[in-house]
């Protein structure tokens, strides 16, 4: 074991601030109602800037973060995948998806309050509220399970309206005006949807400022994952889940974008000037990729004991940060677009034209774009190895991980593949992944 | 001999009039030694594809064959560093029979957007098995969008350039308007074929049926219009003496299982309709004969009864499917599901409901590459029994 700190190390400072904007986001769905205000759900990818424009007192719940959430309370997700197998849905299907039609189905929210009256997680000692039904769903698709996972949230709540955004429209590098404007219209008609849906008339100003929280938020994030190319690396992966989930939740909402640029970013940037480290005795740098088992993350911490930090993948990084490469020929953050919006069009044409180089939505058409992004993190953010979560629960970040795993073993990088299951723990062995781990870390030279 | 060469020599008894479609069984049995004649014969280019999805139109209005990449139920062991396990056996016997060089012949490869899984078979393939032509069609998710008209339009023209650089054929309105008669031909025939299943008696079993569908997918549609027409022809005037039993229906993930259909048939039932992307999907709209001859074949494949991965907002197959059991006369269905198949696993429970609720009594099967035809037999047996149990008794 490397026990030996070389660096110093603290904890976060922001961190408690990013654990309140997150208990606070599932607090404001669930009471939106009462102050007469709209909660609607839809995916972390989902345009969220347009349903902004609805009003500030519109909430929603993000699918994904959700089924995450219910994940790590063991027992509520046990009762939720079960319940939705009783009603046949298969076991091998996403695994966020079967948590949150669970959580439909057995009526139970993993947040409520305890004793004293305070919104806590379920887990904390809350009596679980019912699920809160969405006025309306507003998704996006680009996984095959993406707008079917609310046409069941939809047949489960006796029906909601819906409208689903199909983003699939190629790789970033065939982009084309086309491409953008068939994303565009599709918006636009989304637009003419909500205010069917909700009776509200759409305020185009909002949707601007939630637009350019969106860059804010996205740009930063990815800024802050650069960040971590510096060894000693100020963030270690565990760390980056609590963090990167904010973007995951509400990246146009202004507490997220406010949280990474003016909190998150100079804590960061602080610590890399002060030579601060996630991990004291880093000695190996590895990434990971796809979710993690969320009930294991304790496996990172395992790392630890090996010296090993895992600084990040291309899933926390990508699926919210954008990125592009610099003049030197490295990846850095996205340039914020230096523009001012004089039309819905306009600000929607922008929107659609800066989020289609999302690096996670690459793989979807080729798995060897994202080897090549990989490749890269791995080479400039300086890894020794990578650890590939075969992930059982997710066909869409798993589609191409076997050729990704070629790839990066054909570039030198030695890597270790372990299977699981981001949000069903049952198709999680800990021991045998731990095993794998002491190997993999004997590999790489550990003592 | 393996258990699918004996069963295919005793399979012969569930049919009745195998003498009538045998060019269409050997053009499916047979696909490579066909697709490497038809190019040695007329010096053209043949191209794999994927999916249903994929415009066939102008890869034959420039004189390319396509062929449908199936697999070849097989046990296999070359697709474990590609494919993830979870991902579906169709998908993974596909990119097989790439590995294996059984499609060494091909000139070209294609995929347009549609599910995952058989989106990373492609992607695996061209990387290990290099081809002159690549392409991975953007066809829209949502089809149900009024704006994924022009998008797709739009993207066929730049893949009909593409095509022109790759073929140095200039593919013109005229060229594009043959090919989709002769696709509209073959359409139109087979569903006249499929309206000869509405009788009492229907003249052909579900396996030939799928059979000559299949063979639909890997031939030149002018060839198989042919015998189509031939056979048709006969058809109308004949009777099988067979019994047909319950009428059934077969609906699901890809299937092109003529095992599994040939012992069902043995059963005391006939599969007289199916909705499966390689059946009656494939081929059940026609292309309209519009102004822009690539606006026409985009509004075809927007317009086509969708495969579930599309199928979205509204769900438009289940009023399809529950018309097709009407119309045909169904006692029961058989849900096909692929092992892992996620658009079919999340249709499969709202399809079931759907059935149920009109009546119509379903037997849900999850396959694999290989059937375990013993333990599927039982099951049937017993799903037979069920909806024959009023004239038992």
């Amino acid at each position: 074991m490397e026990n030996e700190a070389k660096y110093p190390t603290e904890k976060l400072k922001c961190w408690n601030k990013a654990k309140e904007i997150r208990l606070k986001f599932y607090k404001d769905y669930a009471e939106a109602h009462d102050n007469g205000g709209l909660r609607w759900a839809g995916g972390a990818w989902t345009f969220d800037a347009i349903p902004a424009g609805l009003g500030d007192d519109v909430f929603p719940i993000t699918s994904e973060p959700y089924g995450a959430t219910i994940a790590f309370d063991k027992d509520l997700s046990m009762e939720c995948m079960e319940a939705a197998e009783k009603e046949g849905y298969p076991r091998d299907l996403c695994s966020y998806m079967r948590n949150y039609w669970g959580s439909i189905i057995i009526d139970k929210y993993p947040f409520g309050y305890d004793e004293k009256g305070q919104f806590v997680p379920r887990f904390k000692g809350a009596k679980s509220l019912g699920f809160p039904k969405p006025d309306f769903i507003w998704q996006d698709h680009i996984c095959c399970s993406h707008a079917k996972w609310y046409q069941v949230v939809s047949d489960l709540e006796g029906g909601i309206p819906m409208f689903t955004v199909d983003n699939a429209v190629g790789p970033s590098n065939e982009l084309n005006d086309s491409k953008i404007k068939f994303v565009v219209e599709q918006l636009k008609d989304g637009i003419t949807f909500l205010e069917k849906a909700t009776g509200r008339d759409f305020d185009d100003e909002l949707l601007y400022k939630a637009i350019k929280n969106h860059f804010i938020s996205t740009s930063k994030w990815a800024e802050i994952c650069a960040l971590n190319k510096i060894i000693p690396a100020p963030l270690d992966e565990k760390s980056i889940y609590s963090l990167y989930v904010l973007g995951t939740l509400q990246k146009a909402g202004k507490q997220v974008a406010d949280f990474y640029e003016k909190d998150l970013l100079p804590e960061v940037q602080d610590r890399v000037k002060r030579g601060i480290a996630a991990v004291p005795n880093e000695k190996f740098r590895v990434m990971s990729d796809t979710q993690p088992p969320w009930s294991f993350l304790s496996i990172f911490r395992y790392l630890e004991k090996f010296g090993c930090v895992s600084i990040g993948s291309l899933y926390t990084f990508g699926l919210i940060g954008q990125w592009e490469v610099k003049k030197d020929g490295t990846w850095g953050a996205k340039t914020i677009p230096d523009v001012e919006f004089s039309s819905r069009d306009q600000a929607l044409y922008e929107y659609v034209k800066y989020e289609l180089h999302k690096p996670e939505w690459q793989h979807f058409y080729s798995c060897h774009l994202k080897s090549d992004m990989m490749i890269r993190i791995a080479k400039e953010w300086k890894l020794q190895g990578v650890m590939l979560h075969y992930n059982r629960g997710c066909e869409g970040l798993t589609v191409g991980i076997a050729e990704n795993r070629l790839a990066l073993l054909d570039a030198g990088f030695p890597v270790m593949a372990f299977e699981g299951n981001n949000a069903d723990e049952r198709e999680f062995d800990e021991g045998r992944t731990k095993a794998k781990i002491n190997a993999f870390m004997e590999t790489l030279g550990a003592k | 001999m393996n258990l699918r060469k004996k069963v295919n020599l005793i399979k012969r008894k569930g049919g009745n009039n195998i003498e009538l479609i045998e060019q269409f069984k050997d053009w499916e049995k047979n696909r490579h030694d066909y697709a490497k004649q038809w190019k040695e014969k007329s010096g053209g280019k043949v191209i794999g594809y994927f999916c249903t999805y994929v415009p066939e139109e102008i890869l034959y209005a420039a004189d390319v064959l396509p062929v449908r990449v199936l697999g070849s139920h097989e046990p296999q062991d070359v697709t474990e560093p590609h494919i993830f396990a979870m991902f579906c056996p169709f998908c993974r016997d596909c990119l097989a029979q790439g590995l294996k060089n059984r499609y060494k012949y091909l000139d070209g490869l294609m995929i347009a957007q549609s599910c995952l899984h058989i989106r990373q078979a492609y992607t695996s393939w061209i990387k290990h098995r290099p081809v002159e032509f690549e392409k991975f069609l953007c066809m829209p998710h949502k089809v149900q969008s009024p704006h994924s008209y022009e998008f797709l339009t739009e993207e066929l023209r730049t893949f009909k350039k593409e095509v022109e650089d790759w073929t140095g054929k200039k593919i013109t309105d005229n060229d594009l308007k043959k090919s989709i008669e002769v696709y509209n031909e073959n359409r139109r025939l087979m569903k006249k074929l499929y309206e000869l299943r509405k009788r009492e008696k229907p003249p052909i079993t579900g396996e030939e049926a799928m059979e000559i569908v299949i063979a639909m997918q890997m031939t030149d549609k002018a060839e198989h219009n042919k015998k189509l027409k031939e056979l048709i022809k006969k058809l109308e005037k004949y009777t099988p003496d067979r019994e047909v039993g319950s009428r059934l229906m077969i609906l699901g993930s890809e299937d092109d299982d003529t095992v599994f259909m040939n012992m069902v048939e043995k059963c005391r039932a006939t599969f007289v309709i199916d909705d499966h992307c390689t059946g009656s999907r494939y081929f059940w709209n026609e292309t309209e004969n519009g102004k822009d001859p690539l606006a026409s074949i985009a509004a075809r494949y927007i317009d086509r009864v969708p495969c579930p991965s599309k199928d979205w907002e509204e769900r438009k197959r289940i009023p399809h499917i529950l018309n097709l059991c009407k119309e045909w006369n169904v006692d029961g269905v058989i849900i096909m599901q692929q092992k892992f198949c996620d658009p079919h696993e999340l249709e499969f429970v709202a399809i079931q409901k759907a059935l149920k609720d009109a009546g119509i009594p379903t037997l849900f099967l999850e396959f694999d590459v290989t059937v375990p035809v013993g333990q599927f037999k039982i099951r049937v047996e017993a799903f037979l029994e069920m909806i024959g149990e009023e004239d038992l008794f």
